[in-house]
């Protein structure tokens, strides 16, 4: 749905010059929610910026929904009419709302259909349906002022959907709520991707956020993505940065140095299979657990074990089989003693 | 002079003063209004940015802020002239009123414009608004009780030029004041009209402060400070 090729934004202030995005490819698919988390300056907006051309990317391109829209004329403050067209079909939400103070949550609704030229008829019942389904229903006529920080970005959210778009982007939506909040305005998200298909691209600089909501995340520093993927293989891959952020384990013991320290990955229904009785049943050996946890991540519940095995990468490479063949994500921990990897 | 002799020439010099200032205002408005906004747009980061545009526009401006009002009052006589066909009376100073309050509004257009969140403009562009949509929809409305704000200064410092026109043969409460206050001694002529005058701008002043106050009256920043005071 969104594809990024190559993407580089390089912005000039006088003889200095910024390297804000460095060769970005970016692949979103339909109807997933996908989130690019990094620390603050790592270009995250910029990227964001560039998938609705508010910022030219210096090269690289841009296609979405089929639409290249590096290829259309016009530049970031002044679109040409093909630019502006495509961006009605792009939705999008700020970290602070942007909402008109002068108008009322209603109008403010309404803004993006005024542009499009829709009567106003229909953009009143248009308005009303979106307050409804972001349930705001009841503070159509209040002014944006009167509102907390969560209902404005409901309004946000109801005036990104009002050209029925099929993309959503989110810069830091949840960034300036509290946790209570972000929480609901995460389950709106969710909930509209769900409902109406919506693909929903966000940015945060909150593991949280990721972990609440999305089907895929990348990772961003210093202006490139340095892994991506969808949570599943994420978590499914030992080296990843995002698995462990997503999911640390820092504080489970490492285990004795002659023994056989594995880490368990389970998702889904597996996570319900007692396998640490049936491998110490099944092989007779000694099971010492490390360190477990289980969470939702994307909806999924997730777990991840760290166990001890009595002697040596070799002597257990049959239970270690057995295990993997219950679908188990198993990955062997570099040990001291016997140097063995999985 | 007695109350009675006084009222008509004050009637008609009020009506004239009005008139001047009202015209003056309307044009200012016109012009002055359209060029503030310019400002902002072709300002580098604006939508329409245009170095040459900003640069020149802007000098214009800043000529016309700083030539004194007398100065301009004599200088604009020919093209006085050839507008309005004469240079004397209240028709003629409104032109003088226009041209000198014109850049000074502008200004004052331009800072309350560029008060506007620039957030707005990027979200306007992002639903895929035009620079029209975005000085329509955004900028406009949101800088409105500024904008209103800014023009009761401007009608304000226009009385006071009209009375100042007023001193060259411009009609006006400001000709009164100099032909029975100042030339024939009136005293007390001459306090009557400054205590109109006086009047004048404060109920200007106090319209001005009202319509401002209804139209931010949305919960913004104004109604915060209300909320907080009946807390
Ligand atoms: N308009 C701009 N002009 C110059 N530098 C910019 C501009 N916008 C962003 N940058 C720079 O680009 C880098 C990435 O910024 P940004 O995309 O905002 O990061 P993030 O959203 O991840 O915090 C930063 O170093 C920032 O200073
Ligand atoms: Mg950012």
């Amino acid at each position: 749905m969104i594809t990024t090729k190559g993407l580089t934004k390089v912005y000039r202030a006088g003889d200095r010059q910024v390297t804000a995005l460095d060769g970005v490819d970016l692949h979103v698919r339909e109807g997933e929610v996908y989130g690019v988390v990094g620390t603050s300056g790592a270009g995250k907006s910029t990227l964001i910026r560039c998938v609705n051309m508010l910022e030219r990317p210096s090269s690289g391109t841009v296609t979405v929904d089929g639409l290249d829209l590096t290829a259309l004329p016009g530049g970031e403050h002044r679109a040409g009419r093909e630019l502006r067209e495509a961006r009605r079909r792009i939705g999008m939400v700020f970290q602070h709302f942007n909402l008109l103070s002068s108008r009322t949550v209603q109008q403010n609704v309404e803004l993006p259909l005024e542009i499009t030229g829709l009567d106003r008829h229909a953009r009143r019942r248009k308005a009303a349906e979106l307050l409804d389904l972001v349930g705001l229903a009841d503070k159509a006529r209040s002014y944006p002022g009167q509102l907390s920080g969560g209902q404005k970005q409901r309004v946000g959210i109801a005036r990104a959907l009002a050209g029925d778009p099929k993309v959503l982007l989110s810069d830091e939506a949840t960034s300036a709520l509290d946790p209570e909040t972000t929480r609901s305005i995460l389950r709106l998200l969710r909930d509209l991707n769900q409902q109406l298909g919506l693909t929903v691209l966000l940015i945060t600089h909150e593991m949280d956020v990721i972990k609440t909501v999305c089907d895929s995340a990348a990772l961003m520093r210093g202006g490139r993505i340095v892994e991506s993927g969808t949570l599943t293989d994420l978590l499914a891959d030992e080296r990843s940065e995002l698995a462990r952020e997503l999911f640390p384990l820092s504080e489970f013991g490492t285990g004795r140095p002659d023994a056989t320290v594995l880490e368990i990955t389970f998702q889904g229904d597996s996570s319900g299979r007692p396998f640490v009785s049936q491998l110490a049943r099944t092989y007779q050996i000694d099971v010492n657990i490390l360190g477990a946890a289980v969470e939702t991540v994307g909806g999924k519940l997730v777990g991840r074990m760290r166990v001890e095995l009595s002697g040596s990468h070799r002597d257990n490479v049959v239970p270690i089989g057995y295990l993997r063949e219950q679908g188990l994500q198993v990955d062997v921990l570099t040990n001291t003693v016997n140097g063995a990897v999985a | 002079m007695t109350w009675d002799d006084m009222q008509p020439l004050l009637w008609t010099a009020t009506q004239e003063t009005f008139q001047m200032v009202g015209i003056a205002t309307l044009v200012t408005l016109l012009l002055g209004l359209p060029l503030g906004v310019l400002l902002v747009l072709t300002d580098q980061g604006g939508p329409l940015r245009n170095r040459v545009v900003n640069k020149v526009v802007g000098a214009i401006v800043n000529v016309g802020r700083s030539l004194p009002f007398v100065i301009l009052l004599v200088a604009l006589i020919p093209f006085t002239r050839w507008v309005v066909g004469t240079s004397i009376g209240w028709q003629a100073a409104t032109v003088p009123l226009a041209v000198g309050a014109i850049p000074f509004y502008a200004r004052l257009v331009e800072s309350a414009v560029r008060g506007v969140d620039r957030g707005l403009v990027e979200a306007v562009h992002a639903m895929g608004g035009s620079t029209w949509s975005v000085v329509r929809k955004a900028l406009l409305p949101e800088a409105l009780p500024a904008l209103v704000s800014a023009l009761t200064t401007t009608v304000i410092a226009l009385i006071g030029y009209s009375a100042m026109a007023g001193t060259v043969g411009g009609g006006g409460l400001g000709n009164l004041a100099i032909t029975y206050g100042y030339m024939r001694f009136e005293t007390n002529f001459m306090i009557v009209i400054v205590i109109e005058l006086v009047l004048l701008v404060a109920a200007v002043q106090l319209v001005g402060d009202l319509a401002g106050r209804r139209l931010s009256h949305r919960g913004g920043p104004a109604s915060l400070l209300a909320r907080l005071r009946r807390a």
